[in-house]
């Protein structure tokens, strides 16, 4: 049961071959036993957990399900969800309640889906290990001593370990795609402005995206269904018609062009893991694809242009966060100015005081035009390129990530070489383009690990479906996507 | 050595929407604490921004009314620094590309002593839309400060001029003449005491005859035009006395005290914040179409300039009672309805700029509050011209009319005030009059133009006011010579 699709789990619950309680309390048995060791989870309460999944079995029982009503999910705490603690990964919003739900916590409750638990995830989603986050690293279900990836860690070790049916997360550099390469699963990320950022809690607003984190293309798909559309909340929402994403999932491959971009196979690129992908490469030839040789010139200044933008967007969003009217409140103070500099100093972990730095810093008067304006012109230019790239193939693939996952540790004094991690990912993000990360085998490391491998399949704008499609038929010729990890195999199967 | 002030001016207007710029919350003015602050309001996590709509109109309205350049995209920025009532860390306001460019308002600047009244044309930089903070509470809580975030998002259009005043007179025209047009046109109401107007004045000083700009100084929210005029005029002297004493003037922000009637240094330039404007990613650039201004255009109402022409072609007005006509919207549809209804358009604008207003202010209302109506008005005007009553008895009816004694006419009759226009029994009283003052025929004969008056003065006495003057006047000549 854990290991079936989203497709056969709803058809499982509508048909009342298992109930929505017995399906989430299988989970929640799962997240009992593995979570004090994997730690993807940061909130939980299964009281309401439960009772939603009692509501969703009257909801069927009554005939008025949805695809996914009764199927347990699980949130990044990124999300506000009314009545649930909401923190971000951050000590400051430890103590946060939302009141309120995000346009994609609504969604899911609309489709009748039921909220397992907040996952774990890097502070305000800066990060690519869940190293950040305040509540502890998270283990990546493959190789507890490595990292799952981030900053949607906690919703990958928890899709990677089937401790729910599948979960969201979202991108603004890489924090979809990167962790479903490194714990192995299917993560997608939108086109900017596909699914709403209402109470999703801000990083970098014009590049955060929430997207799917599942085991399959089709998953993801059915998700996509239940997330996408248009709100008015959000002023940067598209309206546009509804889309059924799982419309061309099985459409043949025969004639697809994919471009290859050559900066995305040179210096930098863990050996291991572009024999990886080369071999799916071939796989796709097999299924009638064409490869075009393509080149993303300026895929180098993306992490450049990001760690301006970034970190500026992020030191005005992160502004609200001053102990006056909620989240941490340093205990003592003198005055004004000193409760902000305690409550702040408390209340943020060094990566985000790290962005916030930078932000500020490039926002400054003289140093505006310089940083934030150049890095803006240049941002321009990377979208350029994929426009260019457009025009000769339909798909980009490459790799999600240049390693396997990395030990934890490894990387936390190197902000440098952790940024990195985003080299393949950032630039669509900084386009705005739809991004998704497919399982594509398993990489040796350097200590003789068997590690998952995550292909890139990047779209053009709103080509959701399609990218979808080009997943789905290769994992109906491939399971890599149907892997488990041994250290989280339910005993009967071991 | 002769000096002259700079004067310019940042107006913010609190837009007379029904909710707030970026959220549905009520900005009502004057609810309890917090119980407009949603969660938009508080700057929850995770919570976005939406336009309101409204708020561009009102926008579009002034750029219109001021003849300027409406910006076909504008953008709207964030200006971050840190306070309590500021719950988001910043503010979205507008700053290199605002909704509405140059314009300009023409002003009147009344005479002061020997100086006659005249025209002038201020100026108008840019406006642009913002949301305001929320407020500070001191006091309501022992030991703490409270925050009330009910005006927090409240919708604000800011109005730079610029530096184009020459005196405290022209600044306080210039911002009586803007309170007047954004209350005109409907999109503040003007509220001064609630801070619905609110006014930041950039003084400076220099030689006149020079042309680059001394050192400004910022008085900031001056909320009555009285305390504009103080507070302009003590810190002139204050910056005039400092350069001639040979000191500088440093870049300030100043407050104005009206108890002692003194500006004080609030802040100095160096303290400053750096605001670190940055377009705000959660709004998309605000796009105005022809076709947007063409809509908010049907729907606004004929412009004081052009309504001030009208009056002064249609109803032969100066261009004094022109204006003063058109300083309100109720003023000028008052003046038009009783004009319309039959009386005599400059007796009109004397009567309700005179009588009327007088009693208006003493009863400290406005003119959709006044107990008389511009029918009951135009009735009253009628009855002068058509010399059923004189002036004086006139002033009588108003004051009845005023204490809804009932109609004009009822009135006149009740109380006996109709006057006596039959030449006939004028004339029966002249001849009593000049049988009983001899003497002072015998001085008019001889030349004293004084007698005359008295004469009158005997025949309106003895019809006990009644007579019309101008036919005794007319009678009394013809018996005289």
């Amino acid at each position: 049961m854990i290991n079936s699709s989203l497709k056969q789990l709803g058809d499982l619950l509508q048909t009342k071959k298992i109930s929505s309680v017995e399906l989430t309390q299988t989970f929640l048995n799962r997240i009992q036993q593995y979570n004090p060791s994997i730690n993807a989870y940061i909130a939980l309460d299964e009281a309401r957990t439960i009772a939603q999944a009692k509501a969703a079995d009257e909801r069927i029982a009554s005939g008025n399900a949805m695809p996914l009503t009764g199927v347990p999910f699980a949130q990044k705490d990124i999300f506000c969800a009314k009545g649930w603690q909401t923190t971000c990964g951050s000590k400051m919003l430890a103590n946060f309640i939302a009141p309120y739900d995000a346009h994609v916590i609504t969604q899911f409750d609309t489709a009748g889906a039921v909220n397992l638990g907040k996952t774990n995830m890097d502070e305000f989603a800066m990060g690519s290990s869940n190293e950040t986050s305040y509540f502890g690293g998270v283990k990546n279900p493959w190789s507890f001593d490595r990292v799952p990836g981030g900053s949607s860690g906690g919703s990958a070790a928890a899709v990677a370990a089937r401790l729910c049916a599948a979960a969201t997360g979202t991108d603004t550099g890489g924090s979809i795609r990167q962790p479903a390469s490194l714990c192995g699963f299917t993560g997608l990320k939108p086109t900017y402005g596909v699914v709403s950022r209402f109470g999703m809690i801000a990083f970098a607003s014009s590049l955060d995206q929430a997207g799917p984190m599942a085991k399959s293309a089709e998953d993801c798909a059915l998700m996509m269904n239940v997330m996408a559309g248009f709100d008015e909340r959000d002023s940067t929402s598209l309206n546009r018609e509804k889309e059924d994403y799982t419309r061309d999932l099985n459409k043949p491959l025969q004639g697809l062009k994919v471009g290859l971009p050559k900066e995305y196979f040179s210096e930098g690129l863990d050996t291991n893991v572009g024999k990886v992908i080369e071999a799916a490469i071939a796989e796709y030839k097999k299924l009638g694809a064409e490869i075009v040789d393509i080149s993303l010139p300026n895929t180098g200044l993306s992490i450049p242009v990001y760690y301006v933008l970034a970190p500026a967007e992020a030191s005005s969003n992160l502004s609200r966060y001053d102990g006056v009217r909620y989240g941490h409140r340093a205990a003592e103070y003198t005055d004004l100015m000193d409760m902000y500099n305690k409550s702040r100093a408390e209340g943020f972990g060094a990566e985000v005081k790290r962005r916030i730095l930078i932000g500020t810093y490039v926002l400054s008067a003289g140093y505006y035009d310089a940083y934030y304006l150049k890095a803006q012109q240049i941002r321009r230019l990377i979208a350029q390129d994929f426009v260019e790239a457009f025009k000769q193939c339909d798909v980009i693939m490459g790799p999600a990530a240049p390693s396997t996952a990395f030990k934890a540790g490894e990387k936390v004094d190197d902000p440098v070489a952790m940024y990195l991690q985003d080299i393949y990912t950032i630039s669509t993000n900084l386009a705005g383009l739809p991004g998704m990360s497919v399982p594509a085998g398993f990489a040796q490391s350097d200590d003789g690990v068997s590690l998952p491998v995550g292909l890139q399949i990047i779209g053009n704008y709103f080509d959701e479906a399609r990218m979808l499609n080009v997943a789905h038929k290769y994992q109906q010729v491939t399971d890599w996507h149907e892997r488990m990890p041994e250290l989280v195999l339910p005993k009967e199967a071991k | 050595m002769e000096w002259e002030v700079v004067i310019g001016l940042e107006t913010h207007t609190q837009l007379k929407t029904n909710t707030k710029i970026f959220s549905g919350a009520s900005i009502k003015y004057g609810a309890e604490p917090n119980t407009q602050a949603c969660e938009v309001s508080i700057a929850l996590p995770g919570v976005l921004p939406v336009l309101n709509k409204e708020a561009v109109h009102c926008a579009i309205k002034f750029g219109l009314a001021i003849n300027a350049h409406i910006a076909p995209r504008s953008v709207f920025a964030r200006k971050n620094y840190f306070y309590p009532d500021l719950p988001k860390g910043y503010q979205i306001s507008q700053f290199e590309l605002p909704v509405v460019g140059k314009g300009a308002v023409t002003i009147q600047v009344p005479a002061v002593g020997k100086n006659a009244a005249y025209e002038k044309v201020v100026n108008i930089t840019r406006a642009h839309l913002e949301e305001d903070a929320g407020k500070s509470v001191h006091g309501a809580v022992d030991d703490m400060s409270g925050i009330d975030l009910n005006r927090a998002g409240t919708p604000l259009l800011e109005i730079v001029t610029e530096p184009d005043m020459r005196s405290a007179a022209e600044a306080v025209a210039y911002a009586k003449k803007l309170h007047e047009l954004v209350q005109w046109i409907g999109i503040c109401d003007g509220n001064m005491q609630e801070g619905s107007f609110r006014c930041d004045v950039n003084v400076s000083v220099r030689q006149k005859g020079t042309e680059k700009l001394g050192t400004r100084r910022e008085i900031k929210n001056l909320n009555s035009f009285k305390f504009m005029q103080q507070a302009i005029e003590y810190e002139t002297r204050w910056q005039i006395e400092t350069l001639e004493d040979g000191g500088t003037i440093q870049q300030a922000t100043v407050l104005f005290n009206p108890d002692t009637g003194e500006t004080r240094s609030m802040r100095s330039k160096e303290e400053a914040n750096d605001y670190r404007y940055f377009p705000d990613p959660d709004l998309l650039p605000l796009v105005i179409s022809e076709a947007d201004k063409a809509a908010v255009k049907a729907t606004m109402p004929e412009l004081p300039e052009a309504m001030k022409a009208r009056f002064e072609a249609h109803y032969a007005l100066s261009a004094y009672d022109a204006s003063a006509l058109t300083t309100s919207r109720e003023l000028a549809g008052y003046f038009v309805a009783t004009a319309d209804a039959g009386a005599d358009a400059k007796q009109s604008a004397n009567w309700i700029m005179g009588a009327l207003a007088a009693k208006l202010n003493a009863a400290d209302i406005g003119i959709s509050e006044s107990p008389i109506n511009a029918q009951q008005l135009a009735q009253l005007l009628k009855r002068i011209s058509d010399n059923t009553i004189s002036n004086n008895a006139a002033k009588q009816v108003f004051e009845a009319l005023w204490n809804a004694e009932g109609d004009v006419d009822g009135i006149i009759a009740t109380k006996g005030l109709k006057q006596e226009s039959d030449s006939g029994a004028i004339e029966a009283i002249i001849d009593e009059v000049l049988a009983a003052n001899p003497a002072m025929v015998e001085e008019f004969k001889a030349g004293k133009e004084k007698a005359f008056n008295a004469l009158v003065g005997q025949a309106m006495k003895a019809s006990k006011g009644k007579a019309n003057p101008a036919q005794v006047n007319e009678l009394l000549k013809k018996k005289l010579s």
